[in-house]
């Protein structure tokens, strides 16, 4: 298994005190959290961090990690020294009693942590569980889905982490697999509320909430079930009006532009947008591409342009 | 209701149009009732009515209180705090819509 070095994850000497441990924590936890980053390797960093001050943060355990030495790299191949936690409290793997504090996803540590310091219990969170062992829970996971998925409606498969109290008491975890339909006309800051699917503990499980969003697209902004895309035309086509072809999440349709069109002209496409009872629109944002003067020919037509047509552009200025 | 189909689960749709009561957000969320009411009272979750007996929230109290919860323990936020936050993301999600990012 690999070192994890949690005085590098969490930017601080290994002589920081208590209190500048926490001042790093509290300022990555605001960096990296789920809830307000919009990095894509926010969940995986605030878990890193979560597991590093939940080791860091105890003194019994930070004087055990601190004993394994200076000299280990992160990444380098690992196995805890025999009887390497004698002599603490936390009495090494069987120790159950810590709650992890970073929670999103699984709330699972690493591999590293928990042959060090054994697996407490999984954090609250997305997909995870904490309080409320023994008993049927709802539990919560979030989803992620493609534009295309709401146009079309889609089958996707989650997978989930549930704690589970085993005969003797202890408190492991299950990893289960579900596949889930993505309705059509699905939209962000819905939930799919699947009924009997949260924690079971025996007798009737509680229900599972799946948070869907749609992830942010290059081509496409939604907003509600409006669409809203931008589309390169040329000059020629904006002034002269044209007929082309828009690819719309639910495949290709032809567009009329209706000729004098402007930069930025909107033009509304009803009931294209995400499907549902009431359809949401599509919504076209004219963006007017200028053909690049790269030849003589193309300079030769611009200036051409200059000469007849009395066009000045900041008339508004004056 | 859920129903299986080849193994492919089949769930219910619920957004801000549904409502719940603060029992049904209470066990949904794992909370007490008096967390409920101090989300209400900070102006955080919004009831859409008000009885002695029975008070209805809209389905998205779910989502919020469970971000409320998760800045509370990751972040060390109290209420107010948590509250300004929530506003914020709100509406740099509306601004981030608008210019598609």
């Amino acid at each position: 298994m690999d070192y994890h070095d949690y005085y590098e994850t969490m930017g601080v000497s290994r002589d920081a005190t208590q209190d500048e441990i926490k001042r790093a924590y509290r300022k990555l936890a605001r960096k990296y959290h789920p809830d307000v980053t919009d990095n894509p390797e926010g969940e995986k960093r605030f878990k890193e961090v979560g597991e590093a001050y939940a080791v860091l943060k105890n003194t019994e355990k930070r004087a055990a990690y601190d004993q394994l030495g200076a000299n280990w790299q992160a990444g380098q191949d690992f196995q805890p020294p025999p009887g390497w936690d004698e002599g603490f409290e936390f009495a090494g793997p069987g120790d159950r009693g810590f709650g992890g504090s970073a929670g999103f996803n699984d709330g699972a540590h690493s591999e590293f942590f928990e042959a060090l310091f054994g697996r407490g219990q999984a954090g609250a969170g997305f997909g995870g569980a904490a309080d409320g062992f023994g008993q049927n829970r709802d539990t919560h996971a979030r989803i992620t889905i493609e534009l295309s998925d709401s146009y079309n409606g889609a089958t996707r498969t989650i997978s989930l982490t549930d704690p589970e109290v085993s005969a003797d008491g202890h408190v492991t975890t299950r990893k289960r697999t579900l596949n889930v339909k993505i309705p059509k006309g699905i939209k962000s800051g819905q939930t799919i509320r699947l009924a009997g699917q949260g924690v079971s503990q025996g007798g009737q499980a509680g229900d599972l909430h799946l948070e869907v969003d749609i992830g942010l697209n290059n081509r496409f902004r939604v907003e509600g079930r409006d669409v809203h895309m931008d589309l390169p035309v040329a000059p020629w086509e904006a002034a002269l009006g044209a007929r082309v072809t828009v690819p719309v999440p639910s495949g290709d349709i032809e567009l009329k532009i209706p000729e004098n069109s402007n930069q930025g002209r909107k033009l509304r496409l009803k009931g294209k947008g995400i499907p549902g009872k009431q359809p949401g629109d599509f919504y076209v944002v004219l963006d007017v591409v200028l053909p690049p003067a790269d030849s003589e020919g193309a300079k030769a037509l611009y200036k051409e342009m200059s000469k007849e047509m009395a066009f000045d552009p900041r008339a508004s200025l004056r | 209701m859920t129903t299986r189909n080849e193994n492919i689960l089949i769930g219910e749709i619920c957004d801000e149009c549904d409502e719940i009561t603060v029992v049904e957000l209470c066990r949904i969320c794992s909370v007490d009732e008096e967390l409920v009411d101090e989300l209400i009272a900070e102006g955080i979750l919004e009831p859409t009515s008000y009885s002695p007996e029975t008070t209805v929230l809209p389905y998205s109290s779910v989502r919020r209180t469970r971000t409320v919860i998760r800045m509370q323990r990751d972040l060390g936020l109290n209420l107010p705090g948590a509250a300004v936050a929530l506003d914020l993301i709100d509406r740099i999600h509306l601004l981030q819509a608008r210019i598609g990012r």
